[in-house]
């Protein structure tokens, strides 16, 4: 274990593209310390990406690292990880990215249980591209392409992530960035596809045509608009949590994983032929 | 029979099957589509049987993707498809190119744009199979005409896109890929794998060109880090807009293919340097030109046949003996499609004599007696 998390930056890479007041450094470190506190070995990791702001974070960092086309990270991941079952495969993916042009990949994945662990990063808007509305841009959000309103209703990413079968989801935020680590920490561990969203902030694009330019108001409003199992006990009535996100474990339930199910097969038809 | 090979009664598309798995190939995936699901069926069968893995993706696009990625993490890998899939594919066909990661691309050609005539037989991806993907980029593309040359075609696919770090595409046809022939199967065929690097980790750098241009390529988990991105990159792999770079980078991959065309181009031709009508065809079309031909020449008509088993790069050398020997008053271009090889054919004779088609997309195949009326009318 290393403090120094310059130990898995290519810091011949610095300075990174994401602009002041990003959520997506926030995410990239605790990336970084998930990997570190589990104890993975650098040649043992590849990091997958699709397009996108989130999707820059790979070329910083020192491990096996993949930027491949828009929306296909999983695929592409769901290649190396059948090819070699014994590498860390970690996918790191926008909202655009995972639940547009990716949703079908997503889904996908979450159905086969292959021992992927994704990262969404959800900051609600094409960052990359300069603030189109995204699938989870809220309603009534204004955007670069919906300059009177959004209209189009959002994906809940970790509630869909549940109801196509990932073994484990959870909903992390750049505000509460320990919880982040320890649930990254969680999804490498589990035996399966897991997904973590990441709601992140884009104060660049999402904040400045919402009335939320100061990065700090909209951190804030990530403390402000979550809360944890423990805290929706305590809440005296539904409607105090309405309009407000579940922040923690979502869903945690393993099953089969897909490579050792192929594996199974390998075995059983072998045993089959020999006999 | 051969001492170790094996007979057997194989369809085009068993055929490739049988061809990746005698090169390596140990993974697949693909997406059902008619003609070529056999490819995929046939895969589903062996794979598990010789450890390897076959996975049917959500898409067409997912299919290249995982390709491209266990290519990465060191396996041989195909993907097997017909036009609509092939056309989903072609995004990441480019990505293939630019990352020079090798991949072997099947497109069993059926009738029609669009949806098509999904059961019949058309040979009209051929631009698209040079010109699919955006930007210039190198790709080679082969068309076998027999079962057992597919099943050669296969290996060579393989072998070639180790060797350049290009994709190979593989163009069949929906009468080559369905038909059954009786072949022999050889016991052993060639392998050439991908230059691993004999630099450290340390020293690697995935677009060396130090050691020409085609720079050698470590495997993912194997101790080298690397990183591979879609965007025009330097020779570490990293981003890069530098017109120099960007340039360079460019031109190296076309190079690759360019500079090694008499090494990559192939063709089977008959009487090719003695014919006043030479006659070019490939994939299943070829069969009935070797028929009308053969009927014509006992007339006494002086024809001859250039089949090129590469469509990209062409065999130029071929056709070149053929002009050069003075001979050649016409040639006709035999192809199931409306007009698309010999547009290439054309820009290569370039004026020096009349270049003439046979064209048709019907659904049905060209018979030999449409390939002989045809040349009875070119040929006085």
């Amino acid at each position: 274990m290393s403090h120094d998390l310059t130990y898995y930056l290519r810091m011949n890479k610095m300075p990174h593209i994401f602009c002041p007041g990003c959520g997506h450094g926030i995410a990239m470190g605790c990336i970084l310390r998930a990997i570190d506190k589990e104890e993975l070995d650098k040649n043992e990791v590849v990091v997958v990406s699709g397009i996108g702001c989130s999707s820059r974070i790979p070329g910083y960092l020192d491990f096996n690292t993949l930027h491949t086309t828009h929306g296909r990270a999983i695929p592409f991941a769901t290649g190396i990880k059948m090819a070699r079952p014994d590498l860390k495969v970690i996918v790191v993916s926008g909202d655009g990215d995972a639940t547009a042009i990716g949703g079908n990949h997503f889904i996908h994945a979450c159905r086969r249980n292959i021992d992927i662990s994704l990262f969404v990063l959800n900051n609600n808007i094409y960052g990359m591209t300069g603030g189109q509305y995204s699938p989870t841009t809220f309603l009534g959000a204004r955007a670069t392409t919906a300059p009177y309103g959004n209209i189009d209703p959002e994906f809940d990413i970790a509630g869909l992530a549940v109801a196509a079968g990932a073994s484990y989801v959870a909903r992390a935020t750049a505000y509460h960035a320990l919880q982040m680590v320890k649930l990254m920490r969680d999804a490498i561990r589990n035996k399966g596809f897991s997904v973590v969203e990441v709601m992140s902030q884009c104060p660049t694009y999402y904040g400045r045509r919402n009335r939320m330019a100061d990065p700090v108001d909209m951190i804030n409003w990530q403390k402000e608009k979550t809360y944890t199992e423990a805290e929706a006990k305590k809440a005296e009535s539904p409607e105090e949590l309405e309009g407000k996100f579940l922040r923690g474990v979502i869903h945690h339930k393993e099953r089969a994983e897909y490579c050792e199910r192929y594996q199974e097969l390998i075995d059983r038809v072998r045993g089959v032929e020999e006999k | 029979m051969s001492k170790d090979g094996r007979v057997l009664l194989l369809s085009g598309n068993e055929a490739v099957a049988q061809g990746a798995v005698a090169v390596g190939c140990r993974f697949f995936a693909g997406y059902p589509i008619t003609p070529s699901s056999e490819i995929a069926e046939q895969l589903s069968l062996i794979m598990p049987r010789i450890g390897g893995k076959f996975i049917q993706m959500e898409d067409e696009i997912a299919s290249i993707a995982a390709v491209i990625g266990a290519s990465l993490a060191g396996v041989k890998s195909m993907t097997a498809t017909s036009g609509p899939g092939y056309s989903l594919k072609q995004e990441n066909i480019g990505y293939a190119a630019l990352t020079e990661v090798p991949c072997v691309i099947f497109n069993v050609q059926r009738g029609g744009p669009s949806t098509g005539l999904p059961t019949s037989p058309a040979q009209a991806d051929v631009l698209q199979a040079k010109w699919g993907t955006h930007g210039d980029h190198p790709v080679i593309v082969l068309a076998p005409t027999y079962v057992r040359e597919v099943f050669d075609l296969t290996v060579r696919a393989f072998n070639l896109s180790e060797e350049y770090r290009v994709p190979v595409v593989v163009l069949l046809d929906e009468i080559n890929a369905h038909m059954r022939e009786k072949v022999e199967l050889p016991a052993s065929v060639e392998i050439v794998d991908r230059t691993k690097p004999t630099v450290s980790p340390e020293e690697y750098k995935p677009y060396d060109t130090s050691f020409g241009d085609i720079p050698p390529m470590a495997n993912y988990g194997e101790g080298y880090r690397f990183h591979v991105t879609g965007l025009m990159h330097d020779a570490t792999g990293f981003p890069s807009g530098d017109a120099k770079i960007v340039g360079a980078c460019q031109e190296r991959l076309l190079r690759k293919i360019d500079a090694n065309v008499d090494k990559i181009a192939a063709s089977k031709c008959r009487f090719h340097e003695e014919a006043e009508t030479l006659v070019i065809s490939f994939g299943s079309t070829a069969r009935s030109v070797n028929h009308a031909v053969a009927e014509l020449r006992e007339e006494g008509l002086k024809l001859g046949t250039l089949r090129p088993l590469t469509l990209f790069p062409f065999p130029l050398k071929e056709l070149e003996q053929a002009l050069s020997s003075g001979k050649t008053k016409r040639i006709l271009v035999v192809e199931l499609n409306m007009g698309q090889l010999i547009l290439e054919i054309q820009r290569y004779v370039a004026g020096r004599v009349p270049v003439l088609g046979l064209h048709k997309a019907d659904g049905e195949p060209i018979t030999p007696e449409e390939v002989v009326d045809r040349i009875r009318e070119v040929h006085r």
